[in-house]
């Protein structure tokens, strides 16, 4: 039974499952509400056949490698390998679009009549298609097709919107900076195969001897940048703020949950797995670009009054996390302590499980919201809660989730991102251990801030008294939405409570690479009740929390309501309001809320108020007709670092125009040169 | 014998609590030549606040209605959670700092979306400044626990309270640590430079705007609640930092000893906290980040400084 869930056979199922999704949506494109039925149910069907493939290839610890048949080109083979990693990531993606399809048949609705859902049908499971091809790759140019598809898949997604022109620049973003990545990408597989004479991933991984240490270095820094362009590292994020919002929630939700997750994925492999051993200062540039990633990510987070926008920016932070643990896994390992290391890799790849569960729920959460509501600004929000309260529920419980509030999942991996750092400090010497001290500052302060962001956002959208009309005309979502998101919150619950058979489990996955063979004991103490570190450095259990916390609630509101009051009465009255009419304008908005903790980051964030008064005599400037106030955050990295970039660019291309007189028997005279030029070089 | 230490330990906190705000008040009064109201008189507030009915904005929404159950109850949670006159009580399931922390923020949270429920002006700038103060409070006090975490090889209160003895050539560092802790113990507790405890009316309040529209019963344990909190850090100050005293086994006298031994490092840390309110104003709110980060720093050098 076994072999038939994990066999080729089975994987090519998956696959065809999903290309039958695709194409089929196209096919009936004309039809919208069979077009929705028809894509969803397919990417449903491949997500639990993902599921199963992948919980059966964990749990029986049996990768698949295969070849598929003979290709055309000498380079390029169809070759597969399923690992426990690509495995685990398969689980991640189909969890996800499980829940993520299952929403969209009611999300999509609101698109009928306006665009063709056939092509939303296609581009999404080709999206799903386009990821679980470069997860299982292991040929370096068979992987580059499945990451162009996912980006050429996820870039029609960006900008299937159209009408509105923000989104279409929106996804001309996305594409130049995905290309860029693509580009780095390419020098570096190209790098490998100049001295391994291959692109798969096995061989180059049992040549790596060949490659010389500077060139390593550069294939590194390649790799990283390409990778993370697509994970959003700052600096390179500025498509992720303006990308994910512009898609359709469903598709933003899988964007920010997995497909950010896939640089992480490739990090993860190239850097632990194929390119090993390294030198340490991988680890500390991996390790300093989570700290900036995770701090910069939340503060602008904390500017946003943009709901997708804010959630975007949470992605950037929450990758920043996954990079602390993935950073001090590098170093951990290059200093060959791989015990250290295998358990700040298991932190990180928690982390991603989580990540994904909760920040696809939020995502969710807000395009139920945005259905109703119609805009994206959060000041147009407030008092939802009395009108869409399930979903209110289910983004309270991601709320607490992103925000590492125990018992939720969140929590749990910021734990043990916490102890691997924790171990750090308490190990390693000198100017090393100042990088953890300074790694654990910006994880504390992160989560402080996340906190701070998330009380922002439920606030403004959920609580308080309507700020627009649109919010008294709100409906609850229909129940394919509600069930999409309430299963990933129970999920979140689930993984929290569950948190040491899930680390058990991402232990065995670590554990298949090969720097952590013949590894005598692990940190990782096997424990039903909770997650526990080293002989008793650190222990927490979720269930334990959960019960008492839960005990505690119940005996406290039994005793409050019957033994000590009894006789109480309710009087439903108006909130205080000094003497004067409330109105919502004096409700604290989300710019309000967050504008103290900007003003103290003012330093790093650079706060921009923009006075407009129009007077009604433009001469004598007494009477002002209206005022306009704009305030703003202005772009570090577009003045600083993309600003100056694309002066250079184009100073560079203004030089180069020169050459082009326009002259025929010049361009002839060029030609003849750099004929020459080949000539002597080749004799 | 370990259920009945472990009742001791859910009731101690909230027990006691009521008393620490009146020795505060008590001293204060007493420092400004007053007679001031019986050091008991915070529990008679809260058995008349019990008792009375209540009036709720028409806005307040469930969040409003269970906030100060989950307030009151992360307390009582992470009270009997923590080492409070024994260091023997081995609690490995909750007893890790970073739980603690952790847990004290789910009470934070829902204060703060309880502030801004009703739509009123005072709760939401309330909860405004209460998230900014905790923002910036976490980093100080998750590293002024590091500190101690790092001497004693442990993250598990319990342990730490119990392996802080004789660590004599740390004392510099858990000197400094202890300093950062207790800038944050201000900051967490809502004492002064950062919030004045006394006033409903002062324009730069925190945790009074942000409880302003509960009455009856549910003030009653937002009251109490924001009076185990101070007892929390206190009792974190007293027993990670200064861990002598403390019983080291279950016996009844050691226990007994034990308890004495805390109430008597509870009261110093009250006579500190009134002479601070008593002799010094409140900052002005954008100066209060500058006193965080410093205790950040503190901590820094503190952690820098072991071995």
């Amino acid at each position: 039974m076994l072999e038939i869930i994990t066999s080729p056979i089975s994987f090519f199922i998956l696959l065809s499952l999903f290309f039958v999704g695709a194409v089929g949506s196209l096919l009936i494109r004309k039809d919208d509400d069979s077009a929705n039925i028809w894509s969803n149910f397919f990417a449903i069907a491949g997500s639990l056949w993902g599921l199963l493939f992948s919980v059966t290839t964990i749990i029986s610890e049996r990768t698949v490698a295969f070849v598929v048949g003979g290709s055309p080109f000498p380079l390029l083979s169809l070759s597969f390998n399923i690992d426990l990693l690509s495995a685990f990531f398969i689980f991640i993606i189909s969890l996800i679009a499980l829940f993520c399809s299952i929403y969209a048949i009611g999300y999509v609705r609101h698109y009928y009549k306006k665009y063709h859902i056939g092509a939303l049908g296609f581009f999404y499971n080709f999206f799903i298609l386009g990821i679980l091809l470069l997860l299982t790759a292991s040929n370096g140019i068979f992987f580059l097709i499945g990451w162009e598809i996912m980006s050429v898949a996820s870039f029609f997604a960006v900008i299937y919107d159209r009408k509105n022109q923000e989104n279409v620049q929106a996804g001309f973003l996305y594409l130049v900076m995905t290309y860029i990545g693509t580009a780095f990408i390419v020098a570096a597989f190209l790098l490998l195969y100049k001295f391994t004479g291959s692109f798969d991933f096995e061989t180059i991984k049992s040549d790596i001897a060949l490659i010389p240490v500077g060139v390593k270095n550069i294939i590194f820094l390649s790799a990283l940048i390409g990778f993370g362009v697509k994970a959003g590292i700052i600096p390179l994020h500025i498509w992720l703020p303006a990308a994910h919002p512009a898609a359709p929630s469903h598709i933003s939700a899988l964007m920010s949950g997995v497909m950010i997750k896939t640089g992480i994925f490739m990090m993860i492999r190239l850097f632990l797995d194929v390119l090993q051993p390294i030198p340490t200062w991988w680890g500390i540039t991996v390790l300093i670009i989570g700290i900036v990633s995770s701090l910069l990510g939340v503060l602008y987070a904390l500017t946003e009054h943009d709901i997708k926008r804010l959630l975007a920016y949470h992605s950037i932070e929450n990758i920043g996390i996954i990079l602390l643990g993935l950073g001090s896994a590098l170093i951990f390992s290059s200093l060959s302590m791989p015990e250290l290391a295998l358990l700040s890799l298991v932190a990180a790849l928690f982390h991603t499980l989580n990540h994904a569960i909760f920040k696809s729920l939020l995502f969710l959460g807000a395009g139920s919201v945005i259905n109703q509501m119609h805009t994206r600004n959060m000041e147009e929000y407030g008092g939802l809660i009395k009108y869409m309260p399930q979903t209110a529920f289910f983004f309270l419980i991601g709320s607490m989730a992103i925000s590492a509030l125990p018992p939720f999942n969140g929590f749990f991996s910021e734990w043990l991102t916490f102890q691997s750092l924790f171990q750090g400090i308490a190990i390693l010497d000198s100017s090393m251990r100042w990088l953890f001290i300074l790694a654990v500052g910006a994880l504390a302060f992160t989560g402080g801030l996340a906190l701070a962001c998330f009380v922002k956002a439920f606030g403004s959208i959920f609580l308080a008294r309507p700020r627009s009309t649109e919010v008294t005309h709100a409906k609850e979502s229909p129940s394919s939405m509600l069930f999409g998101m309430g299963a990933l919150a129970t999920l979140s619950f689930l993984f929290g409570i569950f948190s040491s058979q899930v680390t058990f489990l991402l232990e065995k996955i670590g554990q298949s690479f090969t720097i952590f063979q013949n590894m005598p004991a692990t940190l990782l103490a096997e424990n039903n009740q909770g997650l526990m570190v080293k002989n008793g450095f650190a222990s927490v259990s979720g269930l334990a929390f959960t019960i008492f916390f839960a005990g505690v609630i119940m005996v406290v509101i039994f005793i409050i309501r019957s033994v000590v009051n009894k006789r109480q009465k309710i009087k439903i009255g108006a909130t205080w309001d000094c003497g004067v009419d409330l109105t919502p304008r004096m409700e604290i908005t989300s710019t309000g809320f967050a504008s103290s903790i900007v003003l103290i980051f003012k330093g790093i964030l650079k706060p921009s108020i923009q006075h407009e008064i129009e007077y009604h005599d433009s001469e004598s400037r007494y009477l002002p007709k209206e005022r306009t106030v704009v305030l703003g955050v202005s772009d570090v990295y577009q003045t600083y670092f993309y600003q100056p970039l694309h002066t250079l660019v184009n100073l560079l291309s203004l030089h180069t125009k020169k050459i082009q007189s326009g002259n025929i028997n010049a361009y002839i005279s060029y030609i003849f040169i750099t004929l020459l030029i080949v000539l002597f070089i080749t004799l | 014998m370990t259920i009945f230490i472990w009742t001791i330990q859910c009731i101690f906190i909230p027990v006691v609590s009521p008393l620490c705000v009146g020795i505060i008040k008590k001293i204060k009064a007493r420092l400004q030549n007053r007679e001031g109201a019986s050091i008991f008189q915070p529990y008679k507030d809260l058995w008349k606040l019990l008792h009375k009915d209540e009036v709720i904005s028409r806005d307040a929404s469930w969040i409003f209605h269970s906030a100060p159950f989950i307030v009151f109850a992360v307390t009582i949670v992470v009270g009997a959670s923590i080492p409070l006159f024994g260091s023997f009580f081995n609690n490995t399931l909750t007893g890790d700092m970073l739980i603690i922390v952790y847990a004290l923020s789910i009470g934070t949270f829902f204060l703060a979306l309880a502030g801004m429920d009703t739509g009123s002006a005072f709760g939401g700038f309330g909860s405004s400044r209460e998230m900014n103060l905790v923002a910036l409070a976490e980093g100080g006090l998750i590293f002024s626990l590091l500190t101690a975490a790092l001497i004693s090889g442990t993250t598990n209160l319990s342990a730490i309270s119990g392996s802080l003895f004789g660590q004599s050539q740390h004392f510099l560092s858990a000197l400094l640590a202890f300093s950062g802790f207790f800038i944050v113990l201000l900051a967490e507790t809502a004492r002064f430079p950062y919030d004045n405890p006394d006033t409903h009316l002062e324009l730069t309040m925190i945790h009074e705007a942000m409880i302003l529209e509960y009455s009856g019963k549910k003030l009653a344990l937002l009251e109490w609640a924001s009076a185990n909190k101070l007892l929390i850090f206190f009792a974190l100050g007293a027993n990670l930092f200064f861990p002598f005293g403390l019983a080291q086994n279950a016996y009844a006298g050691a226990i007994i000893i034990g308890i004495a031994i805390f109430m008597v490092k509870i009261f110093i840390f009250c006579l500190v906290i009134a002479l601070i309110e008593s002799g010094m104003a409140k900052l002005r709110f954008f100066r209060l980040p500058d006193l965080l980060f410093i205790s950040f720093v503190l901590n820094v050098v503190a952690l820098g400084l072991i071995r």
